[in-house]
């Protein structure tokens, strides 16, 4: 048993802090925390969303990562041109995973890179007109193209160009919405900020475009929100609500198209998945149009089982016969699949640092193959992400915010988990220290993992993970035999 | 021969930083200097007296034009006017978009580059827009440009101010690097005991006044003809000043880290020479209708 008590892991964190320099000291013992399932306000125990200090190794990204890499590019119909210098743009090009249905470079736009490529010039003598002729040029070779978005990399900010005029004029020109959006990269203190730009952009520019246009209503339509659809994860949740006898109208924004967003304020219920990135769209469409949303967990059978009746209970019996019937359709595929790995799997210890939902969201999948989550943390959270944490963790479990590259490897040397869920700047790392890794943003190349079917396959890849033999041939053969030689003379 | 030295003029907007420079620079010339006039406002007119033309095309517009600066060949860009002064303009964008100063940066960049500064010269001016309002303005003080700073000021209020700011910008760069404060310009307005203030100042921030140009309308004479004073009628005293100016600053070593002062004191100086009134402080923040009640 390596779990450890609240006083052990108080004491853990105390000696992990000792190194920083005093000032450093105060900041990060501020994000570090022993879970209080007792506690109801995460901020009485943890500070998140502050600015990260310097020298820590963070791995957070930017305002542009959080609105074109994440809210915006996988809008498939749409072209999104990264405002300003190639490499942002280039270097994040078609790298999430986001899965999209259509003809690339003819309908759907999702893996390709589109910049305005600034130079010298351009810097110094602006951008708008470079930018006004891009859209033409957009117009011209992609006529199919259903919208553009402007993301604005750093220097658009720092010279003042005036992106929403050149957005406006373009727009009555080429007659299809184009969105400027003032997401440069030194805004804010990670990519979060990016997302709430991105959903504001959203509001202002994309989501009144149908109000008042006619629509064929049905009792049962709602939107998905916050499913990037990476590996596939939003279709393997649509599935499911179709089966309950739903009408998935808008899909936010994985394999989605601008037109549905504009749709969606014509839905009964939007379902919410990603909080952190589209509360603040979610907020404001209940504000405004009265659309209550909800937020829902379709990892691992169990939090699946308590979604679908949370969303059922929303609507009339038909639906509420339906999903128990889904639920029903699918126990025996799930009871397989358990019965399967968890002989394997019980009682390993996972620990989680990812960004978004997930450090919460995936623990219920874990419990389902009889693992445990001892360690979790947000890249990007805020304090409402951590009040969602605190009872899904168990008690004295630890909680790491931004962490550091320093105290996340000091917390896995010593509380000693069977495998760790993070990303790819982790993956190496850990599995030279011996400890199997799966990357939980790209579902390391695998996916979905969302839905029934998603669990199917999460389900396996935890299991080649931990079941890989490398992990116990990582002494090599002259260490081997210096450690038995020690053994026989002890 | 001796070493190049490199000057920066700066100085409140429309003090006559431009005009100065280019009637100092053809005095140097004159008397068998070799200099560059670098002129780095977007507005590009610090060398049209030199050159009798209106503005000369800038390094940033060709490198627009030719795609990147990288394109260009310093032929382009220098052209030799009076006395064979050779001049560049860096140029800009027109106000109210892109980034002047990431415009004097690459430029001088590329001048750099190219070989503009070669072992002939005997002075270079950079000609720098008003106020340093950011780092690209403060671009040729850096490192390994200019040395020598002049700051072109009068008895006004508002110059004076302005000085003192540019003095503490100089602080900044000189305690990082070789760059010092050489002396005030005063380009008269013709206001009372002018010289004796600015001489105050100086000697408050550290400096001298190097020269007193004096306020004389055969400058504006010149000036409606593109030309400088020595070049338009070397005979005329003005012409002399600009002579003289150029021969201290020829002869001139006292180079210092400046000594700005705070706003009380320069306000106390002001006091002194009657430019400005003591404050009322009953009075701040009262409107019309309170004083009167």
């Amino acid at each position: 048993m390596t779990t450890l008590s609240r006083e052990e892991t108080d004491a853990l964190i105390a000696e992990v802090l000792e190194v920083y320099p005093e000032k450093a000291q105060k900041d990060r013992a501020k994000h570090l925390a022993t879970n209080d399932q007792t506690v109801e306000q995460s901020k009485k125990c943890i500070t998140s969303n502050r600015k990260s200090l310097p020298g820590v190794m963070t791995i957070r990204g930017c305002a542009y990562a959080g609105s074109k890499g994440v809210v915006w590019g996988p809008i498939k119909d749409m072209i999104h041109i990264s405002h300003g210098p190639v490499g942002c743009g280039q270097y994040s090009r078609a790298g999430r995973r986001n899965y999209y249905v259509g003809t690339t470079g003819i309908d759907t736009f999702g893996t390709m890179n589109f910049t305005s490529d600034f130079q010298e010039k351009d810097i110094v003598f602006g951008g708008d007109k470079k930018l006004a002729k891009l859209i033409e040029e957009v117009e011209q070779l992609f006529p199919l193209h259903k919208g553009i978005s402007v993301q604005s990399e750093c220097p658009i900010g720092l010279i003042g160009d005036d992106i929403e005029s050149v957005s406006k004029k373009a727009a009555a020109a080429i007659d299809k919405p184009v969105v400027p959006v003032r997401c440069e990269g030194f805004r804010g203190v990670s990519q979060s900020l990016g997302h709430h730009i991105a959903n504001d952009a959203i509001r202002d520019w994309v989501l009144d475009k149908r109000d008042g246009a006619a629509f064929e209503s049905t009792p049962y339509d709602v939107a998905i929100i916050g499913d990037y659809n990476i590996g596939g994860d939003a279709w393997a949740t649509r599935i499911l609500l179709e089966e309950m006898g739903l009408r998935v109208v808008a899909q936010w924004s994985g394999d989605g198209t601008i037109a549905e967003m504009m749709n969606t304020p014509k839905v009964k219920l939007n379902l919410l998945h990603c909080y952190r990135s589209m509360n603040y769209i979610s907020r404001h469409m209940e504000e405004k149009y009265g659309i209550p949303y909800l937020e829902y967990n379709f990892f691992g059978p169990t939090k699946i089982i308590e979604s679908l009746r949370k969303i059922a209970a929303f609507f009339d019996d038909s639906v509420k016969e339906k999903t128990e019937a889904v639920i029903a359709r699918y126990k025996p595929m799930m009871d397989e699949i358990i019965a399967k790995y968890k002989p394997r799997l019980q009682g390993k210890k996972v620990m989680l640092y990812v960004g978004g939902l997930r450090p919460r969201h995936v623990i219920g999948a874990y419990e389902d193959l009889g693992m445990e989550v001892i360690g979790t943390g947000y890249e990007f959270g805020h304090n409402d992400d951590y009040d969602r944490t605190i009872k899904e963790m168990g008690d004295a479990t630890l909680l790491y915010d931004d962490v550091t590259g320093f105290e996340l490897e000091e917390f896995v040397k010593r509380l000693k988990p069977d495998m760790v869920g993070s990303g790819i700047k982790e993956k190496y790392i850990f599995q030279k220290m011996g400890i199997p890794l799966r990357q939980m943003h790209s579902w390391d190349y695998s996916g979905p993992y969302h839905g029934y079917d998603g669990f199917a396959i999460f389900a396996r890849d935890m299991d080649i993970a931990l079941s890989n033999p490398t992990f116990k041939n990582l002494t090599p053969p002259w260490k081997k035999v210096a450690a038995e030689e020690v053994k026989k003379a002890a | 021969m001796a070493k190049l030295r490199q000057c920066a003029i700066y100085g409140k907007g429309g003090i006559g930083k431009s005009t100065t420079t280019q009637n100092l620079v053809a005095a140097l010339a004159e008397s068998g200097k070799k200099v560059m006039i670098v002129g780095c406002d977007p507005k590009a007119d610090s060398t049209r007296l030199i050159l009798h033309s209106k503005a000369q095309t800038t390094v940033m517009h060709l490198a627009a034009e030719a795609g990147s600066v990288e394109d260009l060949e310093l032929e382009d860009v220098l052209s030799v006017g009076f006395g064979g002064i050779k001049c560049v303009e860096s140029g800009g964008p027109e106000p109210g978009v892109g980034c002047a100063g990431r415009g004097v940066i690459t430029a001088i960049n590329f001048l750099e580059e190219e070989g503009a500064y070669d072992e002939d010269l005997d002075f270079v001016f950079y000609d720098v827009l008003g106020d340093v309002v950011c780092g690209g303005f403060a671009m040729p003080i850096r490192e390994n440009k200019a040395q020598e700073i002049y700051i072109v000021c009068s008895g006004e209020m508002m110059a004076m101010y302005a000085a003192n700011n540019i003095a503490k910008g100089i602080v900044k760069y000189a305690n990082s690097g070789s760059v010092r404060l050489a002396g005030l310009i005063c380009n008269s307005r013709n206001t009372d005991r002018e010289d004796e203030l600015i001489m105050a100042l100086a000697s408050r921030l550290g400096t001298t006044m190097i020269h007193f140009v004096p306020r004389d309308n055969a400058v504006q004479h010149a000036e409606i003809r593109r030309m400088t004073m020595v070049e338009y009628d070397p005979k005329h005293k003005q012409s002399d000043e600009y002579r003289q100016l150029a021969n201290k600053i020829v002869n001139n070593t006292n180079f210092v880290i400046p000594t700005p002062i705070e706003m009380e004191e320069l306000e106390d100086l002001l006091m002194e020479f009657g430019i400005m009134e003591a404050e009322d402080e009953s009075i701040v923040g009262q409107t019309a209708a309170e004083l009167a009640a």
